[in-house]
Parts: structure tokens; sequence; C-alpha cells
């Protein structure tokens, strides 16, 4: 399979985050022909009918989420784009947004039109892309002056203005209704759910928060139709992908592929294998939720429901490889402690049980651990999972599982011999205490 | 009465000090009202005039929160449940460089640890310590979404992707 350039289409053009750089390539006409062409009905259909999936990890159908918001709620109508890109290994909304800033701001007036937006939206940005917030606020004032944003959005009815809200380093905001409670101005601690936030979400109202990557393929598909967009991909995982791929890899970065690209064919042919002549050992193919692959599970589509049925999950598509030198319990420790770090502390079972699967890892880590350990830890998941508000539990346990059960003898080795298996090594010194 | 941990909530220094008093300078302050006109309660603009807060004085002091919670019609408590809940508010003066070192997997096998443990060793300072001159803060972070030019290395407002050692070594004395 080859690369494409769709979503990335203007990224690499001289001064490509300028609005006339983007006019000059037919940008702002899909939001015009939205607006001026289309019912919100029809832009919701046709997003139903590209079959788009969310990008930014569960991978639910979009056009049905913005079918759930209803017409007449007595609050006003949200719109929050998510881009709290703060899942490890993902990279890749940062691209769009500090290289091709218009394109999410065009995808948001359609959206923004098709859900009954009430005339203030938000991109919620990570607070440590101070950058990007930077290119996002330099964006909007170009469309503001152009009358794309502002009271009657190309002669219609239609108010709409964004604001940039950046956050303040906390994982849990990408969570979606972390990122309204944070957008509140909240500790970003999940809600309870239902009610769903198509319901009652942002300030009472009806809200729809959308990745970056997602919103992005909209004006794509009102410009080209949604055969188009399913013409990449296969039936229920369709459109253009951006893939990030980071860690032992001789070539990391972001790669645009339809929907679906193979693995295997993404390591080795796209991105150069592993640096230094070093074997591939486990592959995290969904960011640090995603439960790992073996080098022999990795002949796999990408896409959403293959990725799933291997047992893992594709989530936010940001895949880190893990070579044969690494400590496979020290790899799984440092997944743990950012999982620890980042529970929001709301819901006991993973306030609670964050902190210990990272103390009993470190423990092994550290040549204390006690051959009771491996049962521990892995009875440890079935006290969290499902057992908390959000999905922030089940995602530490994700990592933590998988890498038990498939590299169990490597655990036995270092409980054993109070060392890393030979030829394994582990990349930090002990005697540093944690920063956190 | 025992003297209480400094990270106490209780303890003095985190109690506000009438005359340390602080008030937005005038230009921070107009900035604070733009602020206030794109949300739809005073409540949500809490975080950014916390980052305006920041900015202005480089940490959110005691002082700090009385003065926010006074402007935005919030009990100081809830104030400081956000601060101490989000990663990016100092609760701490840090230094003029704040050295935030990514140590997350991608970047920790890029030997991210080599940088963090080499600058707390060559600064003599403690993971997330200040050097006595107030020109350096190292900290370990979490994943700062630049992982395919690991390791990565924000100071301040900045990222330098694709750090080493070496590049770290030769950076460090320009940071003046």
């Amino acid at each position: 399979m080859e690369p494409i350039k769709v979503l990335t289409a203007n990224i690499d053009k001289p001064n490509s985050t300028a609005i006339d750089t983007y006019l000059q390539s037919g940008g702002y006409e899909r939001a015009r022909k939205a607006l001026t062409t289309m019912t919100p009905d029809a832009i919701i259909q046709l997003v139903k009918d590209s079959e788009l999936r969310g990008r930014g990890g569960a991978g639910f159908p979009t056009g049905s989420k913005w079918g759930f918001v209803p017409k007449n709620a007595p609050r006003p109508t949200y719109l929050l784009c998510n881009a709290d890109e703060s899942e490890p290994g993902t990279f890749k909304d940062r691209v769009i947004i500090e290289k091709d800033p218009h394109l999410l701001i065009e995808s948001m007036i359609i959206t923004g039109f098709a859900i009954g937006s009430n005339p203030m939206s938000y991109i919620y940005i990570r607070g440590e892309f101070h950058y990007g917030a930077t290119v996002l606020e330099k964006a909007l004032a170009e469309a503001r002056a152009k009358g794309f944003l502002g009271k009657g959005v190309f002669g219609t009815s239609f108010d709409f203005d964004i604001t940039v809200a950046r956050g303040a380093g906390a994982y849990i905001c990408g969570e979606e209704t972390g990122l309204i409670e944070s957008i509140e101005g909240h500790r970003g601690q999940p809600r309870v759910k239902p009610p769903f936030p198509a319901i009652i979400g942002a300030f009472g109202g009806p809200t729809v928060v959308q990745n970056v990557e997602t919103l992005a393929c909209v004006p794509l598909i009102v410009e080209n139709g949604a055969e188009w967009f399913k013409s990449f991909g296969s039936p229920k995982n369709t459109g253009p992908k951006l893939y990030c791929i980071s860690g032992a890899i001789n070539k990391p970065g972001v790669y645009e592929f339809p929907l679906g690209v193979n693995l295997k064919e993404l390591i080795y042919e796209h991105c150069g294998g592993i640096p230094g002549g070093r074997k591939l050992k486990a592959v995290i193919p969904g960011g640090a939720s995603a439960p790992m692959l073996l080098p022999h599970e990795i002949d796999l589509p990408l896409n959403f429901d293959a990725v799933m049925k291997a047992g893992s999950m594709l989530g936010s598509a940001a895949i880190i490889v893990i070579d044969d030198s690494m400590c496979i319990v020290d790899a799984v420790w440092r997944l743990a402690k950012f999982f620890a770090h980042e529970s929001c502390g709301q819901c006991t079972p993973c306030r609670e049980g964050t902190n210990w699967i990272e103390t009993v890892l470190d423990r092994i880590e550290r040549g204390g651990g006690v051959p009771e350990d491996i049962p521990l830890l892995m009875d440890m998941p079935e006290n969290i999972t499902g057992r908390s508000l959000c999905a922030l539990g089940d995602a530490a346990c994700g990592p933590v599982l998988s890498s038990i059960h498939k590299f169990t003898d490597e655990f036995r080795y270092h409980i054993e011999h109070k060392s890393c298996l030979p030829e394994t090594k582990r990349y930090r010194r002990l005697d540093f205490a944690s920063g956190h | 009465m025992a003297e209480l941990h400094p990270d106490n909530p209780y303890a003095k220094d985190r109690f506000a000090d009438p005359s340390k008093a602080v008030e937005f300078p005038p230009e921070a302050r107009k900035r604070f009202e733009h602020i206030l006109t794109r949300y739809p309660s005073k409540e949500a603009a809490l975080l950014p005039t916390l980052h305006l807060a920041q900015e202005t004085w480089g940490w959110i002091s005691p002082e700090t929160v009385h003065y926010v919670s006074e402007l935005l019609d919030l009990s100081p408590a809830n104030v400081f449940g956000v601060v101490s809940f989000y990663n990016m508010y100092n609760q701490k003066p840090v230094g003029k460089y704040h050295l935030q070192v990514c140590t997350n997997l991608s970047c920790m096998i890029n030997r991210a640890y080599d940088i963090y443990e080499g600058l707390c060793e060559k600064l003599h300072v403690k993971p997330g310590g200040t050097t006595p001159d107030g020109l350096y803060t190292v900290t370990e972070v979490e994943c700062l979404g630049s992982c395919g030019t690991a390791p990565v290395v924000q100071i301040n407002n900045d990222y330098h992707e694709n750090m080493s050692v070496e590049e770290m070594d030769a950076l460090l004395p320009k940071l003046k």
C-alpha cells in the first residue's frame, strides 16, 4: 500500500498556515457549499453515509454522534474540538494544528452548522502545545477578517466563532466529559454517563466533542462525497488515516495511508525497520492504552476492527515499537507510571489500582519481586476494569495484562534472578527517585 | 505546634500573606477582561485566567489564588483545587529556564532518562528542583506529543526535539 496525501495535502506547501495559501487550494469553498446549499440534516446524513469513525481512540461513528443531538434543547448546543493530544505515542493532530490550521477551522464551521451549534465553540488544545495555540489564534484572526467567522457566516443566518481554550497538563482532559469539565473551569474529572454529552454536556447543553483528525475529514467528505471517502479502506473502516510511529524505529513520524495499512509493511517497508540491527520485541498499535502485539501478530491491517480482533485496539493509531534490547518490565513500568500519575483520583479502583500496578512493577524491576507478584498483577486488572467512570482504569490494564501474558518467562526470570533478562536492559537508573 | 511539611495544604506558606497581595498590571487586566467575553460563565474563565497569572508572575502563589478567586467569584479552595489538579500550574517558583524532560516510553527508548538524569547531576538539583541561582528547574514530565522527534525537552514554552545528551550539553550554556 502506498502512502497518500489527502489530510496532509497542504502541509508541505510553503507558508501552509496562511489563509491565502489555503484559499488557493479551494479552502473555505467546502464550508460555503455546506452552509449555502445543504441542510444540517443533509450534512449529517452525508457523514453517516461516509462511515467516518472517530479518530481520537474510540472509533465511534461520527454521523451517529451528531444525530443524537436534540433539535430543540432548552440550552445552547456546543461544538468542542478535542486537541488535547496526550495519549503517549500520538502526535498526529499536532501536524494539522501547526501546518494546516484553516482545515480545522473550516471543518468546525461545517460541523457547527450541522449540529446547530451556538455562536461560540472551542478548540481545547493541550497546554503544552503553546506554538500550536499561537498558530490557531493567528489563523482564527485571519478567518474572522475574511468574514468566515462571526455574524452571518457566508451570508446565512448562522453566527459562529471559535475560542482556543488551553488545557494545563492533564491527560484525563482528553476524555470527553473530562474535557467538558475542564472547559467549564473545573478539575478534569470525568462525569457519570448517561446523560451522554450529546444530550447534556458543556454548560448543560447538548455537546459534540470531536477529535481534530475526525473533524479534518469533514470538509473532504463535503467536497468529494461519501462514496469517494469510502473508496479508502474497507467497509466500516473508511477514509484516509494518519499513523504516528515512534520508539525503536528508523524513520519515525506521521504517515498517511488509507485506513487499514498492514502493520508489518508499515514498520519494515515504509519506516525502515528497527535501528542498529536489533530485532522487534513488541508493538503497541494504538497508544499507551492498547495491549501489546508480538512480532508474529503484526501481519494485520491497521483498522478498527482488525486490530480489535487481534486482541488490541487501534486507539489513536499511535504505534510504539519496542526492540529486543529493552527490558519489558521496565517498559511496562513506564506506562504504568504514566497512568498512576494521570488518574484523576475520582474512582477508588483506578486511583489505588494504577498506583499499585506501578509499585509492584517497580519492585520487580528493582529485584524485590516475589513469585506471587505475577498472579497479583494478573488479578489486579479484574478489580479495575469496568469499575471506574471513564476508560482510564481500563487503559492502564491494557499494557500490563498483555505484557504479563505474552512475556511471562521474562517476568519470571526477573523475579528469580533479580535482574533483567540477558541482553536486555533498563533505560533508567534505579538510584534516581521519581520526579513526579 | 509541630512544623508542617511544606506540601501539607495547611503549611504556613500555603496561606495568603496580605502584605504580598497581587494585582494584574493594566495590560494583563485588559487581557483578563477579554477572556471573560469568550466564556458563558465567569467560572469557565478560570483556566485561562490562571495561565495569564502564571505568565505574569511565573507561578501561582497563595496570594494569586486569592486574587483570582475574588476576580471570578469563586472560593479560594475551589481555585486551589484546580491549580493543584493541573500539572502546568507551578505551585512553587521555578527557574528562569524550566527544563521539562519527557521520559515516556518513546522518549525513554530514545534515551531521555540519560538527558534527565544528566541534567539533575550536572546542575546538582533533585528531580523537580531549582538551582540556587534561580536559573534552572529540572522536571520529568509525561508525554509531550512529540514522540516522532523523541527525545524532547520543553524549555519554558518551546519544544526542543531530537535531543541528545550532547545537544543538551551544548544548549545549556546558551541559556543564561
